[in-house]
């Protein structure tokens, strides 16, 4: 196994007004049936500079959509984005002020990039678009800012790669390359979704590794999302994890993960095959339809700690049935929406 | 697993095979000297990263290799050579006497007929004499048996989640009632919770059917936790195989050291700011390093590694390894 150099690995500042916040952000979709789904219901989540925040949850959580709301690629039906305080516009410049301040590192590598795209050009794109030549404080000429972003994403030496087309590169490679892409704007704020989970296991390391790097070199934050576990434990400050669109836990890595208190946080940890201090609680079912929001408490169809009696031995079964939860707030303390929780805590 | 029958003749068995595609760059080696076996009742993982072979060797076990692929050595389902058998006797083996399950539930169910019509396929080819109410009735079963309602085989597959798919292609594999299932990346793109579901339904099979099964994953994680036995390729060969549990804690090649590190143990304080995992790439098959085809990658090459390619060695008993740099100071 090898050690990758990271550099430091605490974050810079965990108060003050956030870099990137989400304020009781809603987005709604009507579906061909008429009936609305709340894909995010209520979510608050906030970005220091130069932290790394995993959003972790599983297919049909939101975390997706959650992405796409902070980036500006979907407009919130209710609450806010906040860029540094200041609540998002939504024309068409300040679209592209925010994206050149905060970059998307789309999931898949490989269908991210034209195929009838050179890696000179797909880097070059974004750089032409934001006119990052002419505000260049050093002058570099465009050649030699797609080569400093190639390097700093690890491809070297970069004008190697110049003239390569997508389909000659390996997995690890496209995805250097689309992180390349992201970095020539020198973003403050690289949100990435699912960054590594189609690359093969000994490649992610190295890509987890970069992210690091460009936190402690670059002071970038990261916005990660993803499904894996193992993943957040490697680089992440802190955690939310959501269900059915709505954040469920949130607080430091080491908060949530070694010491969870969310049933659905204890049960998505406990059948990662490399966890061995929680007995595997395997859920039936799946996220339900976000058209078909159960009352209540969102999880308590699913929840191990209704169905075996926990909950109405500590007398809150007909709360987690009835009562909805209120929204976690994203003060960076450990945050659980869980009646159970709350009755024994 | 505690069904293994260790008498039983092996339903798979490979015996140095090798698989050779005709590229027009010229020969491409895929897959060089793999030995395996799988027995009744008996779960055996193989483990490795895109382009190591595993995906071709998979194809080998039904013939399923294009045609511009050369494949040597024995292929043996249920005692029978795969490989030089007649089309006749391929075509009974195929689905009733081994079955796949290929990566990727999307796209291999055909997205205009239902679910139960596909799963009936199959049958309806192996057995035409069944009346159509049985056939039926079988479809419901299997159905049920993969923990889906009988009454989802008027489903689309648009209809249903990933995970249901993957119950679909399982249901399929099952359908003839085969000895021997091969499984290619059965849960690679399923979130953790549904992962952990197909895996319980999987060893739960094993367990009720006897059957021999061989999974394919790039997660040795996965694997430690369902199968009996470990093979970990790299570069179309094998360099370590042994019991899934020692493999996985206590791997011997440092490519298989790489893999079980590759996902941290959380909770772990050494794996936080630390992702572990290798340098580098894969090589390119048409362009193997010299001797060792890990020694470019691997932390610990020393300059007779690229001497000759290192025979796998048995250095503790049932734990063959490919590496002269294990047991060596």
């Amino acid at each position: 196994m090898t050690g990758f150099e990271t550099g430091a690995s605490a974050p810079s500042s965990t108060t003050g007004t956030p870099f990137l916040e989400a304020r009781d952000l809603g987005v709604e979709f009507t579906t061909r049936s008429g009936a609305s789904a709340r894909a995010l219901d209520g979510v608050h989540v906030s970005v220091q500079r130069g932290e790394i925040l995993a959003i972790v949850g599983e297919s049909g959580s939101g975390k997706t959509t959650l992405a796409r709301t902070l980036i500006g690629l979907q407009a919130p039906s209710s609450g806010q984005v906040l860029l540094e305080g200041a609540p998002l516009s939504y024309s068409t410049r300040a679209l592209r002020t925010l994206r050149s301040r905060v970059q998307m590192v789309l999931q898949d590598a490989a269908g991210s990039l034209n195929p009838r795209q050179t890696v000179y050009e797909s880097v070059a794109e974004g750089i032409r678009l934001h006119r990052r030549v002419e505000s260049d404080p050093d002058g570099r000429s465009e050649a030699e800012l797609v080569a400093a972003a190639l390097a700093e994403a690890g491809l070297r030496p970069p004008e190697r790669l110049f003239l390569r087309y997508p389909h000659e590169l390996s997995g690890g490679q496209k995805q250097r390359v689309l992180i390349a892409g992201a970095l020539a704007l020198r973003p403050e704020l690289i949100l990435a979704d699912e960054p590594v989970s189609s690359l093969d296991a000994s490649i992610r390391g190295e890509i987890l590794a970069l992210l690091l790097k460009l936190r402690s070199e670059l002071g970038m934050g990261v916005v990660v999302v993803t499904h894996d576990l193992g993943l957040a434990w490697n680089i992440a400050d802190r955690i939310a994890v959501m269900y059915l669109g709505r954040v469920v836990e949130c607080g430091t890595t080491e908060e949530v993960l070694s010491h969870p208190r969310h049933p659905y946080t204890q049960a998505l940890l406990s059948v990662v095959p490399e966890i061995d201090f929680l007995e595997p609680v395997v859920l039936t079912g799946e996220i339900p339809d976000p058209s078909r929001i159960p009352d209540g408490c969102r999880f308590h169809p699913r929840c191990p700690q209704l169905a075996d009696g926990r909950a109405a031995a500590a007398g809150v079964d007909d709360h987690c049935r009835r009562t909805s939860l209120p929204v976690l707030p994203a003060d960076g303390d450990h945050r659980v929406a869980c009646h159970l929780d709350a009755a024994t805590a | 697993m505690s069904g293994v029958r260790t008498e039983a003749e092996p339903v798979l068995e490979l015996r140095d095979v090798t698989v050779t595609y005709g590229t027009s760059e010229g020969p491409l080696p895929a897959v060089r000297g793999v030995d395996l076996s799988v027995r009744p009742g008996e779960v055996v993982g193989l483990a490795g990263e895109s382009g190591c072979g595993k995906s071709t060797l998979v194809g080998t076990v039904l013939r399923l290799q294009p045609s511009s692929a050369t494949v040597t050595g024995e292929v043996l389902v249920l005692g029978e050579d795969v490989q030089t058998i007649s089309w006749g006797r391929l075509r009974a083996l195929r689905w009733a006497g081994a079955s796949i399950v290929f990566q990727g539930a999307l796209h291999s169910l055909n997205p205009v007929q239902r679910i139960g019509r596909q799963i009936a396929e199959p049958i309806e080819v192996h057995e035409p004499d069944l009346a159509k109410e049985v056939v039926e009735r079988r479809v419901e079963e299997l159905l049920e048996q993969v923990g889906l309602a009988a009454s989802r085989k008027r489903a689309y597959p648009h209809q249903l989640s990933g995970g249901q798919r993957q119950r679909v292609m399982i249901a399929m594999a099952l359908a003839c009632r085969p000895q021997l299932i091969v499984a290619d990346e059965p849960t690679t793109a399923l979130d953790v919770m549904v992962q952990a579901q197909i895996l319980d339904l999987l060893k739960d099979l094993v367990g009720d059917l006897g059957v021999g099964l061989l999974i394919i994953s790039h997660d040795l994680s996965v694997l430690a936790d369902i199968c009996d036995r470990v093979t970990v390729m790299y570069a179309g060969r094998v360099v370590e195989s042994g019991p899934a549990d020692a493999v996985f804690t206590d791997p011997l090649h440092p490519y298989t050291q790489a893999l079980s590190g590759a996902f941290p143990r959380i909770g772990d304080p050494a794996a936080r700011y630390a992702p572990a995992g290798l340098k580098g790439d894969p090589p390119d098959p048409r362009e193997l390093p010299p001797g060792c085809s890990f020694a470019p990658r691997c932390p610990l090459a020393v300059d007779e590694c690229s001497a000759a390619e290192p025979p796998l060695v048995e250095v503790t008993p049932g734990r063959p390894v490919a590496c002269i740099r294990v047991g060596a100071p």
